[in-house]
This record gives C-alpha cells, sequence and structure tokens, in this order.
C-alpha cells in the first residue's frame, strides 16, 4: 500500500486557488485573448468579411501610413486627449478640493455632480446634439439669437466640432473623478494638516507641499484611467455625428470611429484591424509612459 | 396468420404516416434586416404562401441593420443560415463572389419574362444569362412641398423646372434681420438624398454622366459636373435660400412645416401620411435646365442562398415565386409604401397624385452601381462640406472627390478580380 505524501498547506491552498481561477482565465483566454491575436493576424490579411482571405503582409500598415484621413484622425484623437484629460482633471480637483470643505448641502451637491456619470452617453450626446443645433431649435444658438449676437456654427464647422464635442464627454466624466479625488483627500491624515496649520504653513504650500504629494495614487490612477478614456472616445462622437460620423470633413473623427466605419461600413477587416493594432500600440505606450513618469522616485 | 396481418397493416400505417410526415416536413427560414413595416408585410405574406402550399412552412428571422451583413456571411458558409434572404442590389457581386447565393431557377423565372415585366433597372441583377435575385419593390425620389406654405407665398403650382425650384425657394425662405433663417425654401442635405440628387440625376441633368458604361470610372470631374455643384452649393452660398443642416435633418424640417420644398424617396410616404397638421404634396423631380429628367431608383432583392438544396430549394423557388407576385406586390405597396417592381403588378398608376410621381421617375431612374455605398456618399458629403465650409472652389472640390472616389472603385474592383 503506497500512499500518497499529503499536500502542504500552502499546496492546497495554491491548489484551491487556481481551482478558482481556472474558470476566469478561461474565460478571459476564450472571450479576450484569443479575439486579440486573432486580431493582429487579420492585420496581414484582406478580408472583406464574405469572400476569401487573401495575405496582404504590411499592405494594411503601408496603406495606413499613406492615407491622410489615418493622420487626421490620429492627431484628433491626441488632441482629444491632450485637451480631455487636463482640462478635467484641474476641473474635477477643483471642485473636489472646495466640495471637501463644504458642509452645507454637501451630499446633494456631490449627488449633482455624479448624476451626469450615470446618464446614458447615448441620451446625452442627443440632447447635447440638439443644444448645437442652429435657430430655430437650438438653446444655445436661441440664447444667443435672442441678445442680438450672431449664431455661432458649432457642429457644423471644421474648427469647433471638435471641442463641441469634447465639452459634454468631460462633463460627463467629472463626477467619477471628483469621487475619487475626495476619497484621496479623505484619505490625507487630517494631523499632518494641523501640523501645517500650527506651523504656519500657508494654504497654497499646504496644498502644494502635502495634499497633492500624498495624492499621487490617486491622481496616477485617474490620469491613466482618462487617459485611455479619451483616447478611446466614440459614442459622443458617433451620436452627435450620426449623419456625417466624425464630421465635418473628419474634423472631429476619433481612431476608434474610423476603426469601426472601416470595418462594419467598408467592411475592410484587414485595414480594420491594422488600425486597431495602431491604437493598441498607442494605448499601450501612453499608459506605460504615464506610469513610467508617475512611478514613485526613491 | 394474424401477425402476418398485423405487420403488413403496422408497414401501410409507417408508410401513410411517414408520407404525411415527409410533405409536412420542408422548413424554409428567410432572413431581412429589422424594419417594423417590412417584417409586418413579410409576416403576412408568409401566412398567405402558407396556406397557398400546405406542408411548407417558412421561418422569419429578422435582425438589427448593423448586424445583417456580418450574421449573413457567418451563417450560410456554416450551413446554418437562411434559404431565402434579402439584401440589397448593390451587394449582389459580393454575395455571388461569396457563393452565398445560387441563380433562381430558369424554368420559374424566364429571364426573357422577367425582362418584359420589370422595370429595366432589375436588369442588373443578371449574371452570365441568369437572374440570382429579383426586388418586390422599388423606390424613386420626388419632390415634395408644404401646400400651405407655397399657397401663402403665391406660387400657383409646384415648381417644374430647377429654375423654378430657385425662383420659388426664394420667395418661401424666411430669413430675419440678422441672417438667422426660420424657414427654407427647399431643404439640403448631403447626408440624406441630396448625395444621390446630385449623382444621378443633377449631373445627367447639366449633361454628364457620374460614371463609364462599366461603372468603374468617375466620369464627373467635367464642365457637367462643375456646373451641377455650382447649382447645388449656390442654394446655399449664392441664392441664400437654403442652410445645409437646417433642424438637424432636411425631413425633420420638412415635417416641422419649415421648409417649402423637400428631396426624398417614396419609402417617406409612410411617416409623412402620419404627420398631423401637415399639407403636403407631392410632384416629379425638376426638369434640368435642358428639360431633360432623372432620377434615382434602388431596390432590396431577396435571393435563393446557396445553403438550399433538394426539398428546400424547390420550396425556395415556390416561395421567391410568390413574394415577387403581383399580388405580394399589392401588398407591400399597401403595408410598406414601396412601389410595385413591375410596372403593371398592382393597383397604382402613373396618374395616381401620391405615388404618380415617383412612379413617373422610375421609367427614368437610374440605380448607381456602388462599391461602398457608405464611403462614396462620404466623397460627396466631403466634397460639398469643403465648399460650403472651407470656402473651397467647385472645381477643386469637385476633382478632389473624382480622385477619391476613383480610388476606391479601384480598390474594389483590384480585390474582386
Amino acid at each position: 500500500m503506497t500512499r500518497r505524501p499529503a499536500l502542504t498547506v500552502r499546496q492546497k491552498q495554491v491548489a484551491w486557488a487556481w481551482g478558482f481561477l481556472a474558470v476566469p482565465v478561461a474565460f478571459y483566454v476564450v472571450i479576450r485573448f484569443y479575439p486579440t491575436a486573432q486580431a493582429f493576424v487579420l492585420a496581414f490579411l484582406d478580408w472583406n468579411l464574405l469572400g476569401s482571405r487573401s495575405w496582404a503582409g504590411l499592405g494594411n500598415f503601408a496603406r495606413l501610413w499613406a492615407d491622410p484621413t489615418f493622420w487626421k484622425v490620429f492627431r484628433n484623437t491626441f488632441v482629444y486627449l491632450l485637451i480631455g484629460t487636463p482640462v478635467s482633471l484641474l476641473l474635477a480637483f477643483t471642485v473636489a478640493f472646495h466640495l471637501d470643505r463644504v458642509r452645507f448641502m454637501h451630499g446633494t451637491i456631490r449627488a449633482l455632480y455624479f448624476l451626469p456619470f450615470m446618464t446614458s452617453a447615448v441620451a446625452m450626446a442627443w440632447v447635447w446634439r440638439w443644444f448645437y443645433q442652429p435657430v430655430p431649435i437650438g438653446l444655445f444658438n436661441n440664447a444667443l439669437a435672442s441678445f442680438g449676437i450672431p449664431q455661432l456654427r458649432f457642429l457644423n464647422s471644421t474648427t469647433n466640432a471638435l471641442p463641441a464635442i469634447l465639452a459634454p464627454a468631460i462633463w460627463a466624466g467629472l463626477g467619477f473623478q471628483i469621487i475619487i479625488f475626495m476619497a484621496g483627500l479623505r484619505a490625507i491624515p487630517k494631523s499632518f494638516l494641523e501640523a501645517a496649520r500650527i506651523d504656519g504653513l500657508s494654504g497654497w504650500a499646504t496644498l502644494t507641499r502635502i495634499t497633492l504629494p500624498l495624492m499621487k495614487p490617486t491622481i496616477v490612477f485617474l490620469v491613466v484611467f482618462t487617459s485611455i478614456g479619451f483616447l478611446r472616445i466614440f459614442d459622443h462622437v458617433f451620436n452627435m455625428t450620426t449623419a456625417d460620423p466624425g464630421g465635418p470633413l473628419n474634423a472631429s473623427k476619433p481612431l476608434v470611429l474610423m476603426i469601426y466605419q472601416t470595418a462594419f461600413s467598408s467592411y475592410d477587416m484587414g485595414y480594420a484591424a491594422a488600425q486597431t493594432v495602431v491604437l493598441f500600440v498607442v494605448l499601450l505606450a501612453v499608459s506605460l509612459a504615464q506610469l513610467w513618469l508617475m512611478r514613485d522616485r526613491p | 396468420m394474424a401477425s402476418w396481418k398485423m405487420g403488413l397493416l403496422a408497414a401501410a400505417a409507417a408508410t401513410a404516416i411517414g408520407a404525411t410526415g415527409a410533405r409536412a416536413d420542408v422548413e424554409i427560414e428567410y432572413w431581412q434586416y429589422f424594419f417594423e413595416a417590412r417584417v409586418k408585410a413579410m409576416d403576412e405574406l408568409i401566412a398567405r404562401f402558407e396556406a397557398q402550399n400546405p406542408g411548407i412552412t417558412v421561418k422569419q428571422t429578422h435582425f438589427p441593420y448593423a448586424d445583417y451583413r456580418t450574421k449573413v456571411a457567418a451563417a450560410i458558409p456554416a450551413g446554418e443560415g437562411p434559404d431565402v434572404v434579402q439584401l440589397f442590389y448593390g451587394w449582389l457581386n459580393d454575395y455571388v463572389a461569396a457563393d452565398l447565393i445560387q441563380p433562381l431557377p430558369a424554368d420559374r423565372f424566364a429571364p426573357a419574362a422577367i425582362e418584359a415585366n420589370y422595370y429595366p433597372m432589375v436588369q442588373a441583377m443578371k449574371i452570365d444569362g441568369a437572374y440570382w435575385a429579383l426586388p418586390t419593390a422599388v423606390r424613386s425620389l420626388a419632390l415634395f412641398y408644404n401646400k400651405r406654405l407655397l399657397e401663402a407665398a403665391g406660387i400657383t403650382a409646384p415648381a417644374a423646372t430647377l429654375d423654378e425650384l430657385v425662383a420659388h425657394a426664394g420667395k418661401l425662405a424666411v430669413v430675419d434681420g440678422a441672417g438667422n433663417v426660420s424657414t427654407v425654401g427647399v431643404t439640403t442635405g448631403m447626408t440624406a438624398q441630396d448625395h444621390h440628387w446630385l449623382r444621378e440625376v443633377l449631373i445627367r441633368q447639366f449633361g454628364g454622366a457620374p460614371y463609364s458604361d462599366d461603372n468603374r470610372t468617375v466620369t464627373y470631374d467635367s464642365d457637367a459636373g462643375r456646373a451641377a455643384l455650382a447649382w447645388y452649393t449656390g442654394l446655399e452660398k449664392e441664392h441664400g435660400v437654403t442652410r445645409a443642416g437646417f433642424m438637424d435633418e432636411p425631413q425633420a424640417a420638412f415635417r416641422a412645416g419649415r421648409a417649402g420644398y423637400h428631396i426624398d424617396g417614396s419609402f417617406r410616404l409612410g411617416a409623412l401620411a402620419g404627420e398631423r397638421g401637415l399639407d403636403w404634396g407631392v410632384t416629379e423631380l425638376p426638369a434640368g435646365p435642358d428639360g431633360s429628367r432623372s432620377n434615382y431608383a434602388s431596390y432590396w432583392v431577396n435571393a435563393i442562398t446557396s445553403k438550399a438544396a433538394g426539398e428546400e430549394f424547390e420550396a425556395a423557388a415556390k416561395f421567391m415565386e410568390f413574394i415577387t407576385s403581383d399580388e405580394a406586390m399589392q401588398l407591400w405597396l399597401e403595408v410598406v409604401g414601396e412601389l410595385p417592381a413591375k410596372p403593371a403588378a398592382a393597383g397604382t398608376s402613373a396618374e395616381d397624385p401620391v405615388y404618380g410621381p415617383f412612379i413617373r421617375g422610375l421609367a427614368y431612374g437610374h440605380a448607381t452601381v456602388f462599391a461602398d455605398e457608405t464611403a462614396q456618399r462620404q466623397v460627396f458629403v466631403d466634397m460639398v462640406n469643403r465648399v460650403l465650409l472651407e470656402g473651397a472652389s467647385v472645381a477643386d472640390s469637385l476633382a478632389a472627390a473624382a480622385v477619391a472616389e476613383q480610388a476606391i472603385l479601384d480598390r474594389y474592383h483590384a480585390a474582386s478580380k
């Protein structure tokens, strides 16, 4: 009679952990990683969804490099990122910093800021789309016209369309950022702030020397999270410009919308996959760069 | 002895059950994209077909438009999908090249009979001497007008020519002192039907042609093309009788009673019929400077997929025959509001006040052979935007559009070789 040696407690724990992890791991491999790998392969093929696939080599990437629309869209994507992230974080921090000191109706005000975050992006985009219309139906232009100010072209303009779409997108994300910032502010030990007050440190110095450095993990999280959000912006743009998606003249088109159109209205799946690979690389690079820049220096 | 008799009886019974079972067994599947009136019309057609053909059942499946092509492409090669499938006329070449559909049997669908009975544009469904798909209904464009606004402006008859349209629109447009428009003379919007109007109607009326006869070469970068684009953009830039994107969508402006004229398809009739307080009429698209007329016609077709074989193929062919019958076309007209694909099919005449202008338009209609309709539409949208928003010259913008669209055609034909 040979008996298997009993597992140690440590080995049992590992076995149990993997037992439970196996289900989500299998799920992720099938639902996420396998299609992702397929997309990388597809980027080197020509495929219109109906016919057979043929090898294209680097053809899709060469076409991307020579496509002026792609570069325009690439630029737009970074405009969304470079305006959207700092503006939204600055606004959110300012609001959170002051809201933290407000006692009067604190919960109500916080709820009001959080409300847009809970609203469907599609519904919000359509309401803003109507706000932006020319007279007689647009709220903003009707207001301007009633004061005798000439109308502004918001969405139907190659220069104003992108900021006009970015504004509600920033507003929509504000509530979430404020909540996270406030949690970060609350986590700073009161004794530090009291010590600073006793030592006679000015409000500004307290903010820059104590509050902000201690909030670094919160800030890193929000910068990365918000940046990824703006790099992937789609629903606001698509719903506010459905008739001419990303228009006019591609002025507001982000990369994700270009991928969507290439894949699901032109059925150029290989080319769309190549664009997806580029987006993946950009997201990875931006996220890693931010983590590296904001790492804890010893 | 008894067991021998019992055995015979059992065998006879089994044969009988087997025979009826086989007759009731044929089920075919029909797929279309979801559009409420179409699904309703098809449900009614299926009920009538099943009553006439006991033993055949038809199962209808529908998907949102956005998923339609993906689902069809995935299902048929796997032997799963429909036996009869609906597709846009412009997709035919793709479906044939991908082996998704098969030719209609010539005994039931004789090419000569089709050519005698259907509108001529349906001949685009013939490849190598056989028809691969047939429409139940067709659509064309016409000029809608708001009767009350026309009357208030002292206009007695709707515009019959492009010059009259400009003159009328000038009287109909309401612009305040600050230049804000509250009513447009004529709606414009490249993202609605205007790109078809410019492509197949205006360019031809100014003496040109949008594409070469084999549909592989863009030919509108010409004097005719420049004249057509200048005329179209002139409505806003020169005459100020319209604003692109006024009230978000042209049809919304017309339905709200804030537009005198509006160009739209026969598929809009259903929505307008239910619009209370709007007194509208419809007439043929205005004639060009030389009096010539043109129209853009389009249609959805049904085809038998490559999956259908044997009994299913026979049933599918019968079903195809039924949904292209005069009876089906009449029902489609009543429920969906789309025009019968055979001029003589249903109780509509070219004199009908509502359907008449569309039916007359079909006689001189052109169906664009698109390689990628969305991308080609975008070329036209951008062409007009460059002129209206960026101040580009008509000639430059047209030339750039021709280059961009030619690239789309070249890519498509290179891939489908």
